[in-house]
C-alpha cells in the first residue's frame, strides 16, 4: 500500500448469520480518482462503503483512510470525508440553508453555505422547507451537507438512485466539479452507464466479491469482442453451432436469448442467418451493440445488473 | 431570508435546529402547551369550590314514613325520598342512595358500612330522625370551615399536574425526535460528521429546557389568575426544581429512545416507564393510602419525588432545604439515566 491511496482495504469481510455480504475485498482508491463500485442490488456495495466510511463493523480485513484508521483517528477522518448516505431524510420543517448550516458547524473548517448553494443550484430554494424540495434537489442536498466540510474524499451511495435524466445530469456535474477542486470520489452504483461517464476506475462487485477491477476502457476490453449481438431465435440454438462465426469470442445464454460477443459485425451477422436457416429454427429478433460494462457483467456473471 | 448570523458552536446549532424543527410543528405545540393547560381548566372547574352535595338517602313506604321523611328534611345535608321496599333496596345496590331508612318507630339503618359516603349518610340520619323525635343536643357546636389557600384540591392538583406535564412532555418529545432521527437515518447521517455524540444529547436537553420554562409558566400563571394558586416558598426553588424535573425526565426520555427502532416499540416503552408514575406519583391523589411497605419505592420515583417537592414550596412555602432529599432523587435519576442512555445509545 502507497501513501498516494486516498481509501484502501484488503481482505475485507463482513457476515450476517450465514449470508456473505462481503467475501474478501480489496481496493485501492488513489488521490484526485473517481471510483466506483458497480454491481447490482445486494450485491455488498453498500456494506462495503459503509465500513469504509466507518458507519459498520467488518469481521475481517484492513481499513486506511487518508492513511489513518477508524480505530485510531475517528474524529481526524470525519474532519477530513465527507459522506452521502443512500437514505437519509432530512427534517422536513426546516429550510435547505438551516440543514447546511448546522451540518458547517460539525466541522472545524469547511465551505460557506452559501456559496455551496449557489455551486449546486440549489440558492432558489435556500429558504424552502426540505420538505418542500423534489427528489433531485433532496439527493443534492444530500450531497451538499456532505461537501460543507471541503471534504478530502467524497463518499457517494446510490447518488442517482430514482432520480429523473436531468436531476442526474445536475448531480455529475457536481461531482466533476468537485474533482476539478481536486477531491477524490468513491461511489456506489447500479448503473453503467453512470460508472462509464463518471469513474476513472470501476471495481464491479458481485455476491460480495470483486469479480473485476480497471479502467471502463479496460473492462469492455476484457470482453476481447467490441461488438454485442442479441439473437432470439425458436427453438433456441446451442453454444457450439456459433463456432464458425469468424471472430467469435463466447456466448451467454438468458433464457431463450443467446448474446454473442464478436470482433465484427460485417463478418459475423451474414455468417450468423446462414446458421440459422442451415438449422432451420425460425429467427425471432435480432440486434445488435456496441460491448458496454452492462455486457462485461452479463459475461461474467450470466445476469444482468438490473436482475435481483 | 434567515439571518446570515455567523455559524456558532454545534451544540448551539443543534438546539436551534431542534427548537425551530419543535415549532414548526403544530400537533407536537398543541401537546406541549395546550393539552396541559386545557386539563387544568377542565380539573380546575370539575373540583371547583361549592357547597358539598346532599346525601340522597331513601325511606321505605309505611306507616313512620311520613314522619321520617319530615325529620330529615329538617337536616341541610340530606336530601330524602319515599320508596316501595323493593324499588328502596334497589336504589340502594345501584348507588342511587347511600341508606335506607325501613322499620317503624325504632328504625332499621340499611346501608354498605364500607362506602364512606353511606357511613355519613348514617351519622346524619340519625341526628335527623333523633333530633325529629325530641332529643335535646347537650350543645350546639359553631364551625369553622376551611378554605385556605394550599388546602383545597386545586392547590393540591396544579403542582401535581405540573409535576405530570414535565414528565409527559419532556419524554415524548425527546424520545419521539430521536427516534424519529432514527428512522430517517439522520441519526446515521449524523454519525458520519465529526459530530460529537455528547452534543447530540445535550441539544435535546437544552431545547427541551427551552420549551418547560414556557410550559411552567404558563399552567403557573394560568393556576394564579384563575385559581389564586400561589407558590408560597421562593420563587428559585421552585425554577430549580421544574428545571432538575425536566431534567431527570430528559434523561429517562433518552435512556428509553436510546435503543427502540420504531415509534411503536418506543410507544410502548414509554407508557411501561410512565404508568406506574401516573397511578402511584400522587398526581391526582395522595398516595399516603398505598401500604406502608411500598412508599419508600413510591418516594424513590422521580415523579414522586418532583410532586412532593413542587407540593411542598407551592402550598407550605418549603424552601431549598426542606426539598434537599428530592432535589438529590432527581439529580441522580438525571445523571444515571443520561449516562446510560449515552452508552447503550443506538445510532444505526
Amino acid at each position: 500500500m502507497t501513501n498516494h491511496a486516498a481509501v484502501s482495504c484488503v481482505g475485507l469481510k463482513k457476515h450476517y448469520s450465514d449470508v456473505k455480504a462481503v467475501d474478501g475485498i480489496d481496493l485501492e482508491v488513489l488521490r484526485g480518482e473517481c471510483f466506483g463500485l458497480l454491481g447490482p442490488n445486494g450485491a455488498g456495495k453498500t456494506t462495503t462503503i459503509e465500513i469504509l466510511e466507518g458507519l459498520n463493523t467488518s469481521d475481517g480485513g484492513e481499513v486506511r483512510i487518508l492513511d489513518l484508521t477508524w480505530e485510531h483517528d475517528e474524529r481526524e477522518i470525519r474532519e477530513r470525508i465527507g459522506v452521502s448516505l443512500q437514505e437519509t431524510q432530512f427534517s422536513e420543517k426546516v429550510t435547505v440553508y438551516e440543514t447546511l448550516r448546522l451540518f458547517r458547524s460539525f466541522y472545524r473548517r469547511g465551505r460557506d453555505p452559501e456559496e455551496l448553494l449557489r455551486g449546486l443550484s440549489l440558492e432558489e430554494k435556500r429558504d424552502a422547507r426540505v420538505g418542500k424540495l423534489s427528489g433531485g434537489q433532496k439527493q443534492r442536498l444530500g450531497v451538499a451537507c456532505a461537501l460543507v466540510g471541503e471534504p478530502e474524499i467524497l463518499f457517494l451511495d446510490e447518488p442517482t438512485t430514482g432520480l429523473d435524466p436531468q436531476s442526474r445530469l445536475q448531480l455529475w456535474d457536481i461531482v466533476a466539479g468537485y474533482r476539478a477542486r481536486g477531491g477524490t470520489v468513491l461511489l456506489t452504483t447500479h448503473y453503467m452507464e453512470e460508472a462509464e461517464r463518471l469513474c476513472d476506475r470501476i471495481a464491479i462487485i458481485d455476491h460480495g466479491k470483486r469479480i473485476a477491477l480497471g479502467t471502463p476502457r479496460e473492462l469492455i476490453a476484457r470482453l476481447e469482442a467490441p461488438h454485442i449481438i442479441d439473437l432470439t431465435t425458436l427453438p433456441a440454438l446451442a453454444e457450439e453451432d456459433f463456432a464458425s462465426i469468424p471472430g467469435f469470442h463466447g456466448a451467454t445464454r438468458r433464457a431463450e436469448a443467446w448474446q454473442l460477443r464478436v470482433d465484427s459485425l460485417a463478418a459475423s451477422v451474414p455468417e450468423l442467418i446462414g446458421i440459422v436457416e442451415a438449422k432451420g429454427v425460425k429467427l425471432e429478433t435480432l440486434s445488435t451493440h456496441a460491448a458496454t460494462l452492462e455486457d462485461l457483467f452479463v459475461a461474467l456473471t450470466g445476469r444482468e445488473l438490473r436482475d435481483v | 431570508m434567515s439571518e446570515p448570523r455567523p455559524i456558532r458552536s454545534p451544540l448551539t446549532e443543534l438546539t436551534i435546529f431542534r427548537l425551530k424543527e419543535f415549532i414548526r410543528e403544530p400537533d407536537a405545540v398543541f401537546w406541549v402547551f395546550a393539552f396541559p393547560l386545557l386539563l387544568t381548566v377542565a380539573l380546575g372547574f370539575a373540583f371547583r369550590e361549592k357547597p358539598p352535595d346532599r346525601i340522597p338517602v331513601g325511606v321505605v313506604d309505611g306507616p313512620f314514613a311520613q314522619r321520617h321523611l319530615a325529620a330529615m328534611k329538617q337536616s341541610p345535608a340530606l336530601q330524602p325520598r319515599v320508596y316501595s321496599d323493593r324499588e328502596g333496596k334497589e336504589a340502594l345496590r345501584r348507588g342511587k342512595i347511600s341508606l335506607l331508612v325501613e322499620g317503624d318507630a325504632v328504625p332499621v339503618y340499611r346501608f354498605d358500612p364500607t362506602r364512606p359516603e353511606s357511613r355519613t349518610a348514617r351519622v346524619e340520619v340519625d341526628d335527623a330522625l333523633q333530633d325529629g323525635a325530641g332529643r335535646h343536643d347537650a350543645f350546639a357546636a359553631r364551625e369553622a370551615h376551611v378554605t385556605e389557600q394550599g388546602s383545597r384540591y386545586i392547590d393540591f392538583l396544579v403542582p401535581g399536574l405540573i409535576g405530570m406535564n414535565l414528565m409527559g412532555t419532556g419524554m415524548w418529545s425527546i424520545s419521539f425526535a430521536v427516534v424519529n432521527a432514527r428512522l430517517k437515518k439522520l441519526l446515521k447521517r449524523f454519525l458520519a460528521t465529526p459530530m460529537r455524540k455528547v452534543d447530540f444529547l445535550g441539544a435535546q436537553f437544552l431545547s427541551r429546557l427551552v420549551f418547560l420554562v414556557v410550559e411552567v409558566t404558563v399552567v403557573t400563571l394560568f393556576a394564579r389568575l384563575i385559581f389564586d394558586v400561589k407558590v408560597r416558598g421562593p420563587l428559585w426553588v421552585f425554577c430549580l426544581l421544574c428545571l432538575l424535573g425536566g431534567a431527570a425526565f430528559a434523561g429517562i426520555g433518552i435512556l428509553v429512545s436510546s435503543r427502540a427502532r420504531t415509534l411503536e416499540a418506543v410507544s410502548g416503552l414509554m407508557n411501561v416507564v410512565m404508568m406506574p408514575m401516573w397511578i402511584c406519583s400522587g398526581v391526582f391523589f395522595s398516595y399516603e393510602r398505598f401500604p406502608d411497605a411500598v412508599k419508600p419505592f413510591i418516594r424513590a420515583l422521580p415523579l414522586t419525588a418532583l410532586n412532593d417537592a413542587l407540593r411542598a414550596i407551592v402550598n407550605d412555602g418549603a424552601g431549598a432545604g426542606e426539598v434537599l432529599p428530592q432535589i438529590i432523587n432527581l439529580s441522580v435519576w438525571t445523571v444515571i439515566s443520561a449516562l446510560i442512555g449515552l452508552k447503550i445509545f443506538r445510532w444505526n
